[in-house]
């Protein structure tokens, strides 16, 4: 392919991209509709900008494996443990449910009966990433609901490794299919259930062992695009690795996902690759509205329509009812029906994998790929439909809905910076109960702190993608508490800006440095060495003589004036302040302070204690 | 129809988190108007306790109540330093002390002990209002009314529609206080001498009784 030709249709897939997403936005339809609908638009159907997109799509479905590593880093194994009933339960009763169903029916339809079962198998899966990124869409991923539809899909994802390794079974010719990539096709059968085995087993080791010191080498270099190249690089190599022992690269990088998802470089890891995923799915999508044949529409419209609207039909009933079988709310079982109730990406790949066993018909086939195409999409409408006009039927009909799985992981406070100071602020609420995530940019930091078990991630904290996946939406109190005085005004300048509802309490690391931080509006401003000097003057006091609860109450109260002064100087502060450099402001400062404390400091104010004063006399 | 007066409530209790009975009374006079809630552990929790802030509470208040559970016979300890920093010579009592004539404490408290405990027979020996004497006399001391205790006895062991009904009864009182339905005058404690700051309108109230 010539550059040219390269860039041109680059152009053509963006520029559809830039276009659509948008306005589909903007008409309440979600991004997934607006690609595949401009899919359609520039297709040879239409407009004929671009030709079936076959290799494109092929191109495309690293998107789609991408995601599954993000999905999978999303999932702590202990997460995936607790969901271990929906996934085999949910799951495997929706995967065999709705092949029973849809294979049933296609038999009474005539068809034969091996071939209605691969019919049911196909389209018993669903979209796995235009169900993702509408949940996501409508943030619904850590609700109840959206654990079931995720537990369902994971458990289809899963199920693909089967079905590819049986299906040959069905087929009568055992023709060679193996023109897939495969280096062990070749094998006996033993050492490819070896070698399967090993690279899964490879993936775990090199997840839990081997990833750690060459993220930490890495961060090291600070670089920014080594580290995208490095992430990068996990998901293309893990992807090669599966061709090569023929296994699903999607599921591939799902457990290698999993794996990294208790390393403090995880966050690193979604904001380095998400933007990646998202144009490849988009790209996918676009690929997937002008893969949709139309000729075949227009030959048989009614047929097609017919077919479509059928196997939706069937999946709705057979989705509702195993909904209600897992006591499911109608609200939520409705919600999960309707989510899962297209086609799914993986039917291509099941599709072309069975036309080449022979076990489908090519004219089938190709009916078979519209169908899912079209139920695709329609899927985002479908999600709109049940949304806009079934969901509000629950609320008048007065069934409460279940509370929402509110994700427990879910820290209030988030301390930025976890050295001398940071760490003892949290181990203050650590004491008292309260989770902190913490976010820390010193590798060395870090490998101490990871082995005490802290849930800690590696970043920079000015960043505000590492904020919000930190939890920075939903925390009440940002700590800032590094070292390093710009940073420290970089991060209050962008949690102020982008999470306003966010409480910032802030370490200064002198007044001029507190004066700062109070005119970028942190009211809660803390001088790093304040009170361990006052903590020592009041010691001294006591060991001059004065008595104990006196030289406390002096110390209180010499504090409380020096707050009080501090607010006052800050507000009075002009302008022409910030044209002075640092030094001269500091030294400035503590002759204004030391003028000021010769003018009087509150030393024993309580009159009413001594002798003369009291009331009784 | 009477002015509106203040009602200045001084909350003290130093662990509200297992509070029950001091939480009901709380809850039930939130945001009522013309009563200021002040928690003074809340406001000072090393006990550096602002008296000039105190003071000019005190002058924007009419009624001043110490609402608090009852410990050894008394008050929490936060009180007790309010009352030693906060009413000071020279502006509370003494020459010149006149900053609080003509206002009025009550004390509104919950206590472990039942009624009859605290009666001559009783395992408490004394009246409540024997043992609340240092706020009598501080009262008394002031140039201020002292009004009869409002009290929850045992509400800790209360069941929960008793407490809440004994909850509105605290906030029935303050709000009859506040619009002036009950003039205060008339809800001093048993046997509480008007000082002489309230001058004729203590003549003339004790003609009315």
């Amino acid at each position: 392919m010539h550059l040219e030709e390269l860039l041109l249709g680059a152009f053509v897939y963006l520029a559809a991209a830039v276009i659509a997403a948008p306005i589909a936005i903007r008409l309440g339809l979600g991004s997934v509709l607006g690609y595949l609908i401009a899919g359609i638009v520039i297709g040879p159907s239409v407009l004929g900008f671009i030709k079936g997109g076959e290799g494109v799509l092929h191109f495309a479905e690293f998107g789609v494996i991408m995601m599954l590593f993000l999905v999978g880093l999303e999932l702590q194994p202990s997460k995936l443990w607790e969901l271990r009933r929906s996934i085999l339960g949910l799951g495997g009763l929706q995967v065999a449910g709705t092949a029973a169903a849809i294979g049933g029916a296609a038999y009474l339809f005539g068809v034969e009966w091996k071939t209605a079962l691969v019919i049911g198998l196909c389209l018993a899966l669903s979209s796995t990433a235009i169900v993702l990124q509408s949940m996501q869409e409508r943030g619904l991923m850590k609700t109840s609901v959206g654990q079931s539809t995720f537990s369902v899909l994971l458990f289809q994802d899963i199920s693909i490794i089967p079905m590819l390794a049986l299906l040959p079974l069905l087929a009568t010719q055992t023709q060679g299919t193996s023109e897939s990539t495969s280096l062990i096709a070749n094998l006996p059968a033993w050492a490819q259930t070896l070698s399967v085995f090993g690279a899964v087993a490879g993936i775990i080791f090199a997840g839990r062992y081997l990833m750690r010191p060459l993220f930490r080498m890495v961060a090291a270099a600070k670089i920014r695009e080594i580290f995208v190249a490095f992430a990068l690089l996990i998901v293309v190599g893990i992807t090669l690795l599966m061709q090569l022992v023929g296994l699903s690269a999607a599921l591939g990088t799902f457990l290698a996902g999993v794996v990294l998802a208790e390393s403090e470089y995880r966050h690193e890891l979604e904001q380095d690759l998400d933007p990646f995923k998202g144009l490849l799915l988009a790209v996918f999508f676009i690929a997937v509205g002008a893969g949709i044949d139309f000729n075949l529409l227009m030959n048989e419209p009614m047929k097609i329509i017919g077919l479509v609207f059928g196997f939706i039909l069937i999946k709705l009933l057979v989705h509702f009812l195993i909904a209600k079988l897992f006591r499911i709310a109608t609200p939520d079982a409705s919600r999960f029906s309707f989510m899962l109730a297209q086609g799914g990406e993986f039917a291509f790949v099941l599709i072309s994998f069975v036309t080449g066993l022979g076990l489908l018909g090519v004219a089938d086939a190709g009916l078979l790929v519209a169908m899912v195409a079209i139920s695709m999409a329609l899927a985002p409408l479908l999600i709109i439909f049940e949304e806009r006009l079934i969901q509000p039927l629950f609320v008048h009909g007065g069934e409460l809905r279940d509370p929402d799985v509110i994700d427990e992981t879910g820290a209030k406070v988030i301390i930025a910076g976890y050295g001398r100071f940071g760490m003892v602020v949290g181990r203050v609420l650590l004491a008292n109960g309260y989770n902190v995530v913490v976010l820390e940019h010193d590798t060395e930091q870090i490998e101490v702190l990871r082995k005490f078990g802290f849930k800690l991630f590696y970043g920079d904290a000015s960043r505000p993608d590492l904020l919000e996946a930190a939890g920075a939406r939903e925390a009440e109190i940002l700590i800032v508490a590094v070292d390093d005085r710009d940073k420290a005004n970089e991060i209050v300048g962008v949690a102020r800006q982008q999470f306003p509802n966010l409480r910032i309490f802030a370490r200064a690391s002198d007044r001029v440095h507190a004066y700062d931080l109070l005119d970028a509006g942190v009211k809660d401003v803390y001088r790093e060495l304040f009170d361990a000097s006052v903590q020592m003057g009041e010691d001294a006091l006591v060991a001059l003589g004065k008595h104990p609860y006196e030289a406390h109450r002096a110390a209180l109260l010499f504090k409380a004036h020096d707050k009080e002064m501090l607010l006052k100087a800050a507000a009075l502060r002009g302008d022409n302040a910030a044209l002075v450099d640092m030094s001269r402001k500091g030294r400035a400062e503590i002759s204004n302070v030391l003028a000021a404390d010769r003018a009087g400091t509150p030393v024993n104010a309580e009159s009413a204690w001594l002798a003369q004063d009291r009331p009784d006399q | 129809m009477a002015k509106q007066k203040k009602i200045l409530v001084l909350f003290a209790h130093p662990r509200l988190s297992t509070s029950v009975v001091q939480k009901a009374m709380m809850r039930a006079i939130a945001g009522l108007e013309d009563v200021t809630f002040h928690d003074l552990y809340a406001a000072y929790p090393d006990f550096i306790i602002d008296v000039k802030r105190e003071q000019q509470l005190l002058l924007d208040h009419d009624i001043i109540v110490f609402q608090h559970p009852f410990y050894w016979y008394s008050s929490p300890a936060i009180i007790k330093e309010w009352l030693d920093l906060v009413l000071q010579n020279g502006w509370a009592y003494g020459t010149g002390g006149s900053k609080l004539h003509r206002k009025f404490i009550m004390n509104a408290i919950s206590t472990g002990g039942s009624r009859d405990a605290y009666h001559v027979d009783g395992r408490n020996r004394f009246q409540l209002g024997q043992l609340l004497a240092p706020f009598d006399q501080s009262a008394h001391l002031c140039g201020m009314g002292y009004l009869a205790p409002f009290a929850v006895y045992t509400g800790r062991h209360m069941d929960p529609v008793e407490l809440s009904a004994q909850a509105e009864s605290y906030r029935d009182l303050l709000i009859e206080l506040r619009d002036g339905r009950l003039e205060p005058i008339k809800h001093l404690a048993k046997n509480y001498d008007l000082p002489k700051a309230f001058g004729a309108q203590a003549a003339r109230a004790e003609y009315a009784s």
